[in-house]
């Protein structure tokens, strides 16, 4: 499934915040329609690793390389346009708005009519709006939400928020899709249901997964390759079997004993 | 109506006949989008092209297995139309219940809607030795399974294409050699006492049938129709495929389960049939929406549900209606009753039947007197689903109306109704001796439902014969008839009353879990698990009040005395209550033989260990103990049982 061509080159990425090191000269190399997951304990430097490729920080060192340009500063925006789409660890929906508009949004930077023939509705707006909303009716067939069209995303139970945020960022036809512990807070159930949503993406449109995510079952389930940080660093990659079984990484999961960190530095 | 005599045939003149006009209309991807007759016709003749190219003979039997799909429904007539039989089977059956099924009637091709079905179909595989051939509708999630006995639906069509350039009109010669009196469909009985039997069928039963419902009802091609009971129920398959075929009208589809209350409302359907079950719930979401509604609003609610209920009761007694009422209720039409079924999706609804099963008077008339023209229908599966229906100027709720044109019923010994018509069935499946006890010497069918005919010429059912039960001082009664009004109650989603040769009648309720959820928030009743709330005392006498509301209803010998609140829902997967949600009232009495021991010893509490399954087919015991209830009792015995249950698990 993996080709072997690099589709998204993070290189030597520093973030510090005052006397923090969030993340320090962490490497990864992401291929083209894998799903490549990054784990460790809590305050890694996972979701900062995530926000600098989705351009919320900027790395102080370092550069983000997505086929084969350069965004290691560019705007949120542009990346979201390139193809880059992410969720949240904390669910970030419009609360007071239907599922259906919310996915809706994430079709926005797909969108190229005006506030004007917008509001007159006619013409390449209309059929704009048609096409796009054709698409979201793909993904809603697809994550199964047709019974909630015209919920308030608030009036929602926590697992099916994260299956609309799920949507949303496949709204925008992402080359690639970062999610940040999609799981977090879910029974088994609900994790196996999202952990197959993930498998169905990643088969069917052949979108590129970066997957945050603690808990380890799911992650050895269905990533290709995982990267282990712990305190801002790198300290394992490899498949999930490699990973498994890499000492370092038992280390830091089991407690981080000290010689762990000397080992990793 | 035509000459067309097998299924098949008269979908291929319509085909002919209408065949631009919308037979089908499947809600995908937010769109209802149609098929005509002609389009219907070339799918199934594909795929029974497909089914040729892949060996499927004349008499093979072929499995649906899913919700209402189209694609599901041409995979029937596919198979009709080759000679086949379909045998569709219920799709949230555990697997040990569809192996039976599947096995039983030798099923060699079985079309599943999705993954989920296919992966419950592998799992059996070993135990379907005539199995050859499973197809699947939904592609989702299927690209990693390489077994090459799994096609798609697509597939198969292309399959059948290409047989098709090689064997012209093989297809149509099937179709036009069909005769009437070869079987159709197996149409798996849900059983309240044993395993399921395979009930015969063939296309004369099954159109005749539906021709004699048509004529009754003079049902029309314009008619709307939306298919969201389990295809595998007979009175499915009596709309959704025969009538629907003979009269021409169009069938719609549901996204999936869950939109159907949406679906509905969007379609306003002019014609529908559902089980109590289905007008139960309905009503229960009604009140819960009213309770939760604003206090001027449920004021007004109430007002003219009042208004609506007195009014029907005026007509129910063939009284003329007073003035002032018939004013509140015009203003009540504008203001409730027409958006409540506006809500519902009945605003359009012309003829809407409850059948299955008995339902409640109360549910009924309310309905009724909502303007929604509620009919009850009785049949059986052996019927080929109908017999009876009401006439729309002689509806109430105690009877099941007319038998219908070209039928005939009259009443045995012992007061079982018995039923002669074209739908009598060609027997069960394997099972010669069930089939012989099932008809009379004389060629009539033997219910095993206790009625009478009354003066108008009305069939009126009593009950299930062997249920109707003699309590110790002799006189009798019906316990569907005390359920049904326990039902009524928003509060009890299930009862099971006893009292067979015993001094006094009694019940194991169970309640439903939303409106009681609901009812203890509004009344600040603080509950962990739903468990928990069926034992909170303020619940048992919540429901003692619901129980003496209802006995004021009752006979003084038949009113029930004790109750148990159970601590679980009755459900299909414990065999406590059948697919179609009938109570296995035998069953249910040996499982909880402990409970109605205490509820006749005079226990205050009872010990009950109980066996529950889950979905997957994984088992556990459960294990409590349960308040005994009486209806007259003070409530401070109630409360010294709770007591000594708190103690008990302070013990612990």
């Amino acid at each position: 499934m993996a080709a072997d061509d690099v589709q998204l080159a993070v290189t030597g990425v520093s973030k510090r915040f005052g006397g923090v090191r969030a993340v320090e000269d962490v490497s990864i190399t992401v291929r083209r329609g894998e799903i490549a997951s990054v784990i460790g304990p809590n305050g890694a430097g996972k979701t900062s690793l995530l926000n600098m490729i989705s351009g919320f920080y900027k790395p102080d060192t370092g550069s983000i390389v997505f086929d084969g340009h350069d965004i290691t500063r560019a705007k949120p925006s542009e990346i979201a346009a390139r193809g880059i789409a992410r969720t949240f660890q904390n669910i970030a929906l419009f609360a007071g708005m239907t599922v259906l508009d919310n996915i809706m949004l994430g079709r926005h930077v797909r969108m190229k009519s005006g506030i004007l023939s917008s509001i007159v509705y006619w013409g390449l707006a209309q059929r704009e709006e048609i096409a796009h909303r054709a698409r979201v009716e793909e993904l809603i067939d697809f994550l199964a939400l047709q019974d909630l069209r015209r919920q308030p995303t608030a009036s929602l139970a926590y697992g099916l928020r994260k299956r609309v945020e799920l949507a949303r960022a496949l709204a925008l036809d992402p080359k690639v899709l970062l999610l940040d512990e999609p799981m977090g807070g879910m029974n088994t159930e609900e994790k196996e249901d999202m952990a197959r949503y993930i498998l169905d993406v990643n088969e069917q449109w052949g979108t590129t997964v970066i997957l945050i995510e603690h808990d380890m079952a799911v992650v050895m389930d269905i990533s290709d390759r995982v990267t282990v940080l712990d305190r801002g660093r790198k300290i394992a990659e490899g498949t999930p079997g490699e990973v498994q079984t890499n000492p370092d990484v038992m280390r830091a999961y089991l407690g981080g004993a000290p010689e762990a960190q000397g080992e990793a530095a | 109506m035509s000459e067309a005599r097998t299924l098949p045939q008269c979908l291929r003149a319509n085909a002919e006949r209408i065949g631009t006009r919308p037979a089908i209309r499947e809600k995908n991807l937010g769109i209802w989008q149609p098929y005509s007759w002609r389009q219907y016709w070339q799918e199934v003749r594909d795929f029974a092209l497909g089914l040729a190219a892949n060996g499927f003979k004349h008499g093979d039997r072929l499995s649906v297995i899913g919700d209402n799909r189209p694609r599901l429904y041409f995979a029937q007539l596919a198979a009709q139309s080759l000679g086949g039989i379909a045998v569709p089977v219920y799709q949230d059956a555990i697997a040990s219940e569809l192996a039976f099924v599947l096995d039983h009637a030798e099923t060699s091709v079985i079309v599943a809607e999705d993954q989920e079905q296919v992966d419950k179909i592998l799992s059996l595989r070993e135990q379907l030795p005539e199995l050859k051939l499973v197809v699947y509708d939904d592609p989702r999630g299927m690209n990693h399974y390489s077994q090459d006995f799994l096609k798609s639906f697509p597939a198969m069509q292309e399959e059948g294409r290409a047989f098709g350039a090689q064997h012209p009109d093989y297809v149509e010669k099937a179709v036009a050699a069909g005769k009437s009196d070869e079987l159709a469909l197996f149409s798996y009985t849900s059983g309240t006492t044993s395993r399921p039997k395979g009930v015969m069928l063939t296309h004369a039963n099954l159109l005749l049938s539906a021709e004699a419902f048509a004529a009754a009802e003079k049902f029309k091609p314009t008619e709307e129709h939306l298919a969201y009971l389990p295809m595998a129920w007979i009175g499915s398959s009596l709309i959704s495929l025969a009538l629907h075929i003979l009269v021409g009208f169009t069938c719609n589809f549901p996204e999936k389960p869950e939109t159907v209350g949406r679906d509905l409302r969007e379609l306003g359907p002019t014609i529908g049939l559902a089980p109590p079950r289905f007008w139960e719930n309905s009503l229960t979401e009604i009140t819960v929406r009213a309770s939760d509604a604003s206090w001027v609003k449920r004021k007004i609610f109430e007002y003219f549900r009042g208004v609506a209920e007195r009014a029907q009761q005026y007509a129910g007694d063939g009284r003329p209606v007073p003035i002032a009422l018939r004013l509140a209720r015009a203003a009540g039409e504008v203001l409730i009753y027409g958006p409540v079924r506006d809500q519902l999706g009945w605003r359009r609804a012309r003829l809407v039947y409850t059948g299955g099963a008995p339902l409640g008077a109360e549910v009924f008339r309310f309905f009724r007197a909502f303007g929604i023209n509620l009919k009850q229908v009785y049949g059986a599966t052996e019927l080929s689903g109908l017999c009876s229906v009401q006439k729309d100027a002689e509806v109430d709720p105690d009877t099941v109306g007319h038998v219908l044109p070209g039928m005939q019923a009259q009443i045995g010994e012992e007061g079982e109704v018995l039923v002669r018509s074209p739908g009598v069935f060609r027997g069960y499946y394997k099972q010669d001796d069930a089939t012989a006890e099932a008809m009379t010497a004389d060629g009539w069918l033997r219910t095993g439902d206790a009625g009478f005919i009354d003066q108008r010429g009305q069939l009126v059912i009593i009950d299930r014969a062997r249920d109707v039960g003699k309590l110790s001082d002799g006189s009798s009664f019906a316990p569907q008839f005390i359920e049904n009004k326990l039902k009524f109650s928003p509060y009890i989603g299930e009862a099971v009353v006893f009292g067979a040769a015993q001094p006094f009648v009694s019940a194991i309720v169970a309640i439903d879990p939303t409106t009681v959820g609901k009812w203890a928030e509004r009344n600040r009743i603080a509950y962990t698990s739903f468990q928990d709330l069926c034992s909170r005392p303020e619940v048992h006498g919540m429901v003692g009040d619901e129980i003496r509301r209802c006995n004021a209803a009752l006979p003084a010998a038949t009113r029930i005395r004790r109750f148990v609140v159970l601590n679980k829902e009755f459900d299909a997967d414990d065999d406590e209550i059948t697919r179609t949600r009938k109570i296995r009232r035998r069953f249910v009495a040996e499982k909880y033989a402990a409970l109605i021991d205490a509820m006749y010893g005079g226990a205050p509490e009872v010990e009950l260990s109980a066996e529950i399954t889950y979905e997957d087919g994984r088992k556990t015991i459960l294990q409590s103990r349960l308040a005994v209830a009486d209806i007259d009792a003070p409530a401070e015995r109630l409360k010294a049982a709770a007591a000594s249950r708190a103690e008990t698990a302070a013990a612990e």
